[in-house]
């Protein structure tokens, strides 16, 4: 992992941010906020309610437009111009913090909608899944540990079996960034263990920015972390580095 | 375990599907027909000749209640202005036969119909034009429906326009152009409509063979309809349109365009309205702006929901049992009529809210999946439809 060092070498910039803000009815939710994410990186994102975390993900996948600032992905793509769908399509994957499965669709379903594939509507509707469309779900459901569950309707999966099915879908996909909210919350320790493991194997081939309360979660990715706090960057660098800052302690303990 | 895979597209033309297909298909087709024409008036078996346009009627509404349920079953768009597609195609049709009347009028006026030369017409609108050709007619009876709804649709769904703001737009929608044929200079006949056809195609649309003929066309196309409705939703761009219905900002991110995926099978169903209106409109005899009327489109949310919707099967089922009853009772008790067709929804909703076929099918996921409390959350609020009633 490139992470423990604190200045890791000068990478690609795969998503950059630029003095972004964000105000609902004249509160802050982004307050000029900037922020670099590598090529090939793992950064987590941590910070106290309302610090501003969701907002971020919102404004970088095209559900919520700046007031001001510039947010670009692979350096040329200005993704406040874009909306959720070609966002999504540019490679860039979110899973939500509540998993969010569709409950009426099969397991396999679920999958099958996530496959990096055609999205027009005239390709869908003449869509046919071939055995290597096939192959590829059955190989995803290995990995994600739901190979008994397929048939399945996703609305009976328990809670974990949910996140999982989610992460499945980001991992089927096979994007360039993916943004996880709070991806172990409501996760046993084992659950989150297991989950910790999957996103450490995924980031050895693609850019992951983890945003998490589970400080011990945060710690088991050992990546660089950043800390926000009223929509702006507090601190940045490794789990060790933040977790001394007195700005950081300050703002965590509330005191 | 394997039986809601992604092999939808399978199952959803198993064997036993097109059994029961067939069986429905011969019933309709061969049997109606035959006991109609070769068994005596008076059998306990015969089909009486005043019995074929009303079935052909029941296949039209059913027809229609299929294209709502494609976009409230599973889109989960609740239009409440389907009537208004209906009425479109019907008018086309209208049109087409109108013109078919010639010098038969009673101002005899080769070319205007009655109404316009009543109302002194000088020459036939631009509108009017090429109506005398069924080919035409045809075409618009499904491009014009289709065109109103892909605009309508594609404004509406790009605004994200969605739930109950959507249903009300529909409403609204419906009754400005209630009011609008209703005006005399719109040049479609005005409160009266259009009316006194002579014949489509040729053949004396009074004769019961004609009759038998449109009650066919009814069949087969309500038949083909069908089909194509559950090849759509058999698709992946059905499975698409499910997770949509249920979790429509999830789909964007996962890069599908939610816009036009309901933009699409919004004017599909539209198109099979306008054609529904237009099978419609030479069996009962006349097509008047009464069809636009709101409570026209609330009725045909009705029949779906009571057949239960996201089925299919069920919007069909719905639609030809209250109308069965409807014929029975606006008969027998007109004046209670509205009051069963209010309580029946609020009933159906309290103890059925799957609808008929639902409920079935809701047993059957009760014994495939024991144990769970899970069955699929419904996806809009009924009250929403029940408020609009009132």
């Amino acid at each position: 992992m490139n992470a423990s060092s604190a200045p890791s070498p000068p990478g690609d910039v795969l998503l950059y941010l630029n003095g972004v803000t964000v105000s609902f009815d004249g509160f802050k939710a982004l307050d000029d906020l900037s922020l670099v994410v590598e090529e090939g990186e793992l950064r987590t994102i941590i910070g106290p309610n309302g610090a501003g975390k969701t907002t971020m993900m919102d404004v970088v996948t095209g559900r919520t437009r700046p007031d001001a600032g510039e947010v670009f992905f692979r350096g040329t793509e200005d993704l406040t111009r874009l909306d959720e769908t070609a966002i999504a399509n540019l490679g860039i994957g979110r899973k939500f913090q509540r998993p969010t499965v569709f409950e009426n669709l099969s397991v396999v379903e679920n999958l099958e909608l996530a496959l990096a594939d055609s999205r027009g509507t005239w390709r869908t509707l003449f869509a046919r899944v071939t055995p290597e469309r096939r192959g590829r779900i059955a190989a995803t459901l290995q990995r994600i540990g739901l190979a008994e569950h397929g048939g399945r309707p996703a609305g009976v999966l328990s809670h974990g079996q949910k996140q999982w099915l989610e992460i499945g879908m980001l991992l089927i996909h096979d994007r360039q960034l993916l943004l996880l909210d709070e991806p172990v919350a409501g996760m046993t320790d084992r659950e989150t263990e297991e989950t910790a493991a999957l996103i450490l194997d995924l980031a050895r081939d693609r850019t992951i920015v983890v945003v998490e309360h589970d400080m011990a979660f945060v710690r088991s990715l050992a990546a660089k972390v950043t800390v926000l706090h009223e929509g702006s960057v507090l601190a940045e660098g490794s789990v060790e580095h933040v977790q001394n800052h007195p700005r950081v302690i300050e703002v965590y303990l509330g005191r | 375990m394997e039986t809601r895979s992604t092999a939808g597209e399978a199952n959803a033309w198993s064997i036993r599907f097109w059994i029961g297909f067939a069986l429905c298909g011969l019933v309709l087709v061969v049997l109606v027909p035959l006991l109609n024409r070769t068994v005596a008036p008076g059998s306990p078996f015969a089909v009486p000749d005043y019995l074929v346009p009303l079935l052909g009627k029941y296949l039209c509404y059913a027809m229609l209640a299929l294209s709502l349920d494609l976009v409230w079953g599973y889109a989960g768009i609740l239009s409440l202005g389907h009537g208004a597609f209906f009425a479109l195609g019907g008018y086309a049709m209208g049109m087409y036969l109108m013109r078919q009347i010639g010098t038969r009028g009673v101002y005899q006026n080769p070319v205007l119909p009655d109404f316009m030369v009543f109302l002194q017409y000088k020459e036939l609108p631009w509108f009017w034009w090429g109506f005398d050709h069924f080919a035409y007619a045809a075409a618009m009876v499904m491009l014009v429906p289709g065109v109103f709804a892909l605009v309508f649709g594609w404004l509406a769904f790009r605004s994200r326009v969605t739930g109950v703001y959507l249903s009300i737009i529909t409403q609204a929608m419906t009754y400005a152009l209630w009011l609008a044929f209703f005006r005399n200079d719109m040049g479609f006949g005005g409160n009266n409509g259009l009316t006194d056809y002579k014949d489509i195609l040729g053949f004396d649309v009074h004769q019961p063979t004609t009759r038998l003929g449109l009650y066919l066309a009814s069949a087969v196309g309500l038949g083909i309809a069908y089909l194509l409705c559950r090849s759509i939703t058999a698709s992946k761009l059905g499975r698409v349109l499910l997770a949509l219905r249920d979790a429509e900002s999830r789909v964007r991110f996962l890069g599908y365009s939610v816009t036009n995926a309901k933009a699409f099978v919004f004017t599909a169903s539209a198109v099979l309205a306008g054609i529904a209106g237009a099978l419609y409109v030479p069996q009962v005899g006349i097509i008047n702006p009464s069809e636009f009327s709101p409570g026209n489109s609330i009725e045909i949310a009705i029949w779906v929901s009571v057949g239960g919707r996201g089925t299919l099967s069920g919007a069909i089922l719905g639609a030809v049992l209250i109308n069965l009853a409807k014929t029975w009772l606006t008969g027998a008790a007109p004046e209670i009529w509205s009051f069963f067709l209010g309580g029946l929804f609020v009933f159906s909703t309290l103890l059925f809210p799957r609808g008929i076929v639902g409920f079935f099918e809701q047993l059957r996921w009760a014994r495939l999946w024991p144990g769970s409390s899970n069955s699929p959350p419904l996806p809009i609020d009924e009250s929403v439809v029940a408020k609009e009633k009132a």
